[in-house]
This record gives C-alpha cells, structure tokens and sequence, in this order.
C-alpha cells in the first residue's frame, strides 16, 4: 500500500468515528423537548439581554420586597458583611461617567461589593432570578425582579428613587454601570480560540514566565511571609488532622484550654455544616431567634433539653414569630444533642 | 533493640504517644538514650508479668495482640465500607471564618494524608453555591438546547437511563478550584496544606462525551461557540465553556467517579467534567446545556471567579489551572520526628496537558533535583513524584516547582506577584514553600 492511500485509509478512518456519532445511529435514545419544557428551563439572561423576561418594578415596589425577602442576609441597604460580601457601595459619580471603579486601582476600596465589580446588569438579573432569595430560589415573579434591582441600582446611586426599571430601558441602565468598562479577557487562561480568531482570550499564552534553573539559582533566600501565631492555631488541633503513625507526626499547637475552645468551635462548626447558622446567630436574630435568646427563655427549665431536641427534629412555628423553622430530620441524633446542649451551655 | 531507633527514617516502637514533647526535642537533638529507657518503662507498665521479656523486643510482637487471637467480623458486617477506625483525623474540614454559611462554603481534602492521585470520593473537597442536594436519579433530566433555533436543529431532553445506554468513556482527572490557594495571595494565611491546596482532588469520571450529545442535537459549529452549563440545585449555577474544547471529545457530561456514581457533594446524578479547567465550570447536578453565539456573564464569571489585576481591571473567563505542584509529605502543621530518611512526597498537575518534570529544592529554591514521577502520567490529572532525603536536622526550606508539556514553569511568588499583585483571589500557582526548624516543626512560609 502506497503512503498516499495510507493516508487517505487514516482520513476515511477518522470520518468513520465521527459518523458514528451522528445522531440517527442513537436509536431510541433521547426524544425532542416541548416548547414548555425549554420554557421552563431556559431562564438565562445574556449581556445582550436575549432570554430577558418582559416586566417591570419600580424602585419603592423594590425596597418592600427586598426589606421582605433579602434585608435579612443582605442588610436594608445591601450593606451588610454579616451572611455574604456586601452588594452595595463603594462607587462614585465620576465611576458612573467613566464606566471604570476607580477604588479597584487606588487601593481605597475596603471591600469589593457586587457594582464594584460586575460590568453587566443581565447577570444581576438572571442571578436574582435564577438563584435568589437564598432559602426559596425561582420563588420571585419577573416583576420582583425588575423591582429589587431597581431598588439595588438606587442604593449605587445609578437611578434616582422614582426609577421604574424595565425590559425597555434596562439597556439604557447598562451604560450607566459603574465598572462596565472593567473587564478584560486578554489574558491565556481561556481555554477557547483567541480574540483574533473570533474568540476571547489571547490564545492561551501565559503571562509569567520561569524557568527550570538547578543550580545556584539565587545568591540568597528571601523569605515574604510566614505563618503568624493566630493562623498556627486557628485551625484547631493540627495533631489531631494528621495519623498517629507514618513519616509524620502532627504538630501539636493547643494547649487544654485552647482545646476547649476548639471544641467549641467544632461544634460552631457542626450547627454551620447542619444549616443552623443560616437563620441563627449566636448573640443575635437572623431569620430565627438568636441563641442567646432560647438560653434566656429556657434557661431554669429542667426538661429544656429534651424540649428543644424535639423542637428541632420536628420544626415548628409560632414560638418565635410567623416564619416557621424547618424540620431537621437529616441530623443525627448525636449531633443534635451536642447542638442542643451547645445552644444551652452558651453557644460560643 | 537499638537497632529500630538507629535505622535512619524509622519511627519509634510503640506504644502510641509515649513520647512527650520534651522527648521529642531530645529525639531531634540526637539524645537517643533515654529511648531505651523511656520504651522499657512504658513496657514494663503496660505488661507488668512480662516485663523480664521486654527487655528481649518489642511487647507487640512478644505480647501477641487481640486481633491475632480472636475471631473477627463476618462479611458485610458493613455493606458499605468503611475506613478504619484509626483514619478519623483525615477528613474534609472547613476553614475557620473563609465563609459564614455553609451552605456557600468550601470543606478542604486532607492531602497531607493521601497517597497517590486519586482522591477517595468521601474525600473529595466540596463547593457549593447553594448547598448541596441528592437529587433523585429517576426523575432528572438533562435538556440540550439552543440560544436560537439556529444554532442547533433539535433541542432534545435525555433520562439517566438514556445517558446510560450511551456510549462511554472513563478517564482520570484533577479538578482544582479557581480560589484554590486564594487566601494565601497577599502572605502566609493557612498552617496546613489541607487549607493552602485543599480545593483539590483528582478522580476517574466516567460519561459521555458533550460532543455525542451536541451531534445528536444537530448542533451547528459554525455559529455556536459557547456552551453554557447549568446545575438543576438551587443556585442552578452557570458557566460558558468554549465550544473549542467540546469539540476536542474532552468534556464530558459524567455520572461515575472512582467506580461508582458521582456521590451527591460532587453532583449526582450528573455532573459536567471539563478536565483543566477550574471546579466552578465542572456544573453539578447538570440539568441543562445551552449552545450559543457569545459569552453569557453569569454571576460566576463577573462577579465572581474574576481575577483583579493591579490596573484595576478583572480578568474575565479565566478558566485554565496553570502549572502547579505542592509537596504534601511533610507539609505544613506537620513535625519531623526523627532526622534521617524520608521520603518527599508530593502532587503536580496542570490544566494544559501533562506533567513533564518536578524539581524539589531543600534550600528555598537555591539549587533543585529532579524528582521520581510515578506513572502513569495523565492528561489534565495529578501526578504523584517523590524524592529521597535524608534530613540532618538543620533547617531546611522545601519547595516543588513542576513543569508541563508545553514547557511552561511554575512560577515563584515574586514573579507572580509582579504581573497580577496580590489581590487576585483566583489562579495562584506560585512555588510553595515549607520551613523545617531544628526541632522538626514544619510550618508555612512564602519565598519570594
């Protein structure tokens, strides 16, 4: 066989592959979606607003529904660091003209909220739509929507209080954006076809270069960083997060007190994993009581323990206010009663 | 009996823990004479009638132990396996104050403790935007469809039980988080490497190519571009995913990992997996895939998942794990016992193809040696690599620096930091370094 028909013979080979996969060969497998079943699905927003439901709210509409449904991890203005990193602040008007956050490049920015960063107002919408509120996600109407962002957009100063946001003017508000000209996607980490050949990035070259020395590399070590005393023991007890046996050995960075204190932690940690700490705070109100509210309200009543181990398992509503707790029948009943006995012993 | 103590590397006899830390001290600092006595002692107390035997070996051989003269468990006494008792330290632990819900949090693998590259799924670091769900099987769904009726000829909706009757590939993958290494961009933060490169795992996926299913759709190349995956939880997390990498079979939509199904923290019953991209793009509980002609900016790569970059600018849609590597044994948090034999023992990977080569430096980057990589060596998956040392119980500054195919060469902190800053979050690669002090403390630090 001649090299030429060799590889005519490897090209027929590679076409026969991928006939395989050609979609009659699947027989049976697969059937076409309904037009209500993409509907229903098919609730992505994109930055040239494809996908964008018709609707509109207004910003007043806006901080009703928001002091409802977000104030209570987000704070009334968004400003809150308590649940998540604030959505609200840190932008000027000088941002808003230029369409580039200012703070991001001085260093006078403490914290970057969401319109310090985000550059597209369709990924705001479709979040809000798609993912919030937290505890009840795709609960909110397309009209909710358009209002609590306008409410959002209030906050940042974007829009004045008498804004009524819609389908129809939501492109104008994107060119208000106060970091809308902040991105950029020149750079090698998109694994797709570069800018020049009708891609995004630069065709994945790297921006830093090294190379492989072996020997005398340096005259001299310079160290930057170590580890600081609160972060050697911030993490618990590093003995206990390694084997008793092998090459190593933990190192040992609490002392008895210290692993009170972890275990404390510990069990912080355990009512976090559980979902407590959602709607709980341990000196304070979140959706439900604080826990040093149920000390005080139990606190001398000697079945309290068992009370509160029932009231968990099995949820309840009225004790506290209108907004029910969930049951918890996924927790171990172990679990439950060192979360239980934690919350009356002071929960630190 | 000597003997045992004085073969470089080897640990002490037990019994466990009947060093204290003073003794420790002394181990490092070459007294090995009060071992005898010290292991006498604990001998003579533990087994007090056979103390005159001690003096002839170790009483766990002399003394024969439980499990050598009673009957043990039947089969299927746990008809799903568990580790052993001994393991419980080695777990998936959150990091105190990285984020205050669990429900959108991380818990970290605990690679100072595991060996070779795969990750044992109950092991398996976790993220979740919006808590995790186990998701009936039977009653998921996964739609393809299009962002116009152009772009592909029939959006279609596939069962588990079609998928399953597809044909399927299985192959060895890491899956790295974006933030991986995040908190540790402006200065030393975290003790162990649990903390520092935790957001790491390394699994066998098992599915279908996107590519079969795109095809099976009628999907139209030309125009569509980008692939948008999303979850069926709560958050129904999205990202855009360059049809490019679609078209090179490397994606797959997966529902086994290590043998058996995805477990429910990683995604079941379907997951997408796009090998050397960051964990964020690696949808779980796949519910959908839209094709598309441009970007879609979900709140996972504009808001989020978006390096910043001195200028004030964020990189947007970086997506790739560059070349990194970390050693894991010893690391950080951990303490050298002994002076002698050990064998170093670490992790490299690389978004852009395979591991070609790992240097491992004692000095903190002054001279290097190349390390033993143990094969085989994967596309887009950990490598294991090891190397001898023999510590003489001076200090020492451990790093590893791993290069890829294309060449590419993990970089330094300094270089890092000269191009991005430090306020990044996303993609820190840099060398790590581990300090070893005279008393065999292992612990954090940064060389620049």
């Amino acid at each position: 066989m001649s090299r030429f028909s060799k590889s005519i013979l490897a090209l027929a080979l590679v076409g026969a592959s991928t006939v395989g996969f050609a979609f009659e060969n699947f027989k049976g497998v697969g059937r076409q979606a309904t037009p209500a079943e993409v509907k229903a699905w098919d609730i992505d927003v994109r930055p040239d607003f494809k996908g964008l439901p018709k609707g509109k709210g207004n910003v007043e509409r806006g901080n009703e529904l928001f002091e409802e449904k977000c104030a209570s991890c987000h704070g009334s203005f968004g400003e809150s660091n308590e649940v998540f990193t604030p959505l609200a602040g840190g932008t000027t008007k000088d941002d808003i003209k230029t369409g580039r956050v200012k703070g991001l490049s001085s260093g006078e920015l403490p914290q970057r909220t969401t319109f310090t960063k985000v550059a597209t107002i369709s990924t705001v919408f479709d979040y809000i739509q798609r993912a919030m509120p937290w505890t009840a996600p795709k609960s909110l109407k397309p009209d909710d929507v358009y209002a609590i962002l306008a409410y959002l957009l209030n906050l940042q100063e974007i829009v004045p209080a008498d804004f009524e946001l819609s389908d129809k003017n939501i492109a104008d508000v994107q060119k208000l954006l106060p970091n809308r000209n902040g991105m950029t996607t020149d750079h090698g980490m998109w694994p797709g076809a570069s800018a020049k050949k009708g891609g995004i990035g630069n065709g994945g070259i790297p921006d830093v270069k090294n190379i492989a020395c072996m020997k005398n590399c340096k005259p001299e070590v310079q160290i930057g960083s170590t580890l600081p005393d609160y972060a050697r023991t911030a993490h618990g007890e590093l003995a206990d997060q390694n084997r008793n046996f092998g090459p190593i050995r933990g190192t040992r960075t609490l002392g008895p007190e210290a692993a009170k204190k972890a275990a404390d932690a510990g069990t912080l940690e355990l009512a976090t994993k559980s979902g407590c700490m959602a709607c709980h705070g341990v000196k304070n109100k979140i959706v439900g009581p604080g826990y040093n509210e149920v000390v005080a309200r139990y606190q001398g009543q000697p079945d309290a323990e068992s009370r509160l181990i029932a009231k968990v398992k099995a949820g309840g509503q009225g004790v506290w206010g209108s907004i029910p707790m969930p049951p918890n029948a996924h927790l171990k009943d172990d679990d439950l009663k060192t979360l239980v006995q934690w919350i009356l012993a002071g929960s630190k | 009996m000597g003997d045992i103590t004085k073969q470089p590397g080897r640990l002490r006899p037990a019994p466990e823990n009947f060093l204290s830390e003073d003794q420790v001290q002394a181990v490092a600092a070459g007294r090995r004479d009060f071992l005898r006595k010290s292991f006498l002692a604990a001998s003579a107390a533990m087994a007090a009638p056979l103390a005159a035997r001690a003096s002839e070996g170790d009483p766990n051989i002399l003394n024969l132990p439980s499990w050598s003269t009673s009957l043990g468990q039947p089969v299927a006494t746990n008809p799903y396996g568990m580790p052993s008792k001994f393991e419980s330290q080695l777990v998936r632990r959150e990091s105190p104050g990285l984020a205050r819900v669990g429900g959108a949090s991380v818990s970290f693998a605990p690679l100072q403790g595991l060996f070779g590259i795969i990750t044992p799924s109950g092991l398996h670091f976790e993220r979740h935007h919006q808590g995790w769900q186990d998701v009936d099987p039977t009653k998921h769904r996964l739609m393809i469809n299009g962002s116009d009726d152009s772009l592909l000829k029939k959006p279609k909706v596939y069962t588990m039980d079609e998928l399953m009757r597809l044909p399927s590939v299985s192959r060895i993958h890491f899956i790295e988080c974006g933030a991986n290494t995040g908190l540790e961009w402006g200065n030393v933060a975290v003790p162990t490497v649990q903390y520092t490169h935790g957001m790491l795992s390394c699994s066998e996926f098992t599915g279908v190519p996107l590519k079969t299913l795109l095809e099976d759709c009628g999907v139209d190349y030309k125009k569509a571009r980008y692939v948008l995956a999303e979850g069926a939880d709560g958050s129904s997390m999205t990202r855009t995913i360059p049809m490019e990498m679609v078209e090179s079979g490397e994606v797959f939509v997966a529902y086994g990992q290590n043998g058996e199904m995805l477990r429910p923290e990683n995604g079941y019953p379907l997951r997408l997996v796009v090998p050397g991209v960051q964990g964020v793009s690696w949808v779980k509980w796949l519910r959908r895939i839209e094709v598309g002609d441009m970007p879609y900016a979900t709140k996972d790569e504009a808001v989020h998942y978006i390096d910043l970059l001195p200028n004030g600018l964020h990189r947007q849609y970086s997506s790739i794990q560059e070349c990194k590597s970390v050693i894991t044994t010893p690391s950080g948090g951990q303490t050298l016992v002994e002076k002698g034999f050990f064998n170093v023992s670490g992790v490299a990977w690389s978004g852009r193809g395979r591991i070609k080569q790992v240097d491992v430096s004692f000095d903190g980057g002054i001279n290097w040696q190349t390390a033993r990589l143990e094969g085989p060596v994967q596309n887009k998956a950990l490598t294991r690599f090891n190397i001898n040392w023999v510590w003489d119980g001076k200090p020492a500054i451990l790093q590893s620096r791993a290069m890829d195919e294309t060449g590419y060469v993990q970089p330094t902190y300094g270089q890092l930091r000269k191009v991005r800053g430090t306020k990044s979050i996303y993609h820190n690669n840099a060398i790590q370094s581990w300090k070893v002090v005279e008393s065999g403390e292992v612990t954090n630090v940064q060389v620049l």
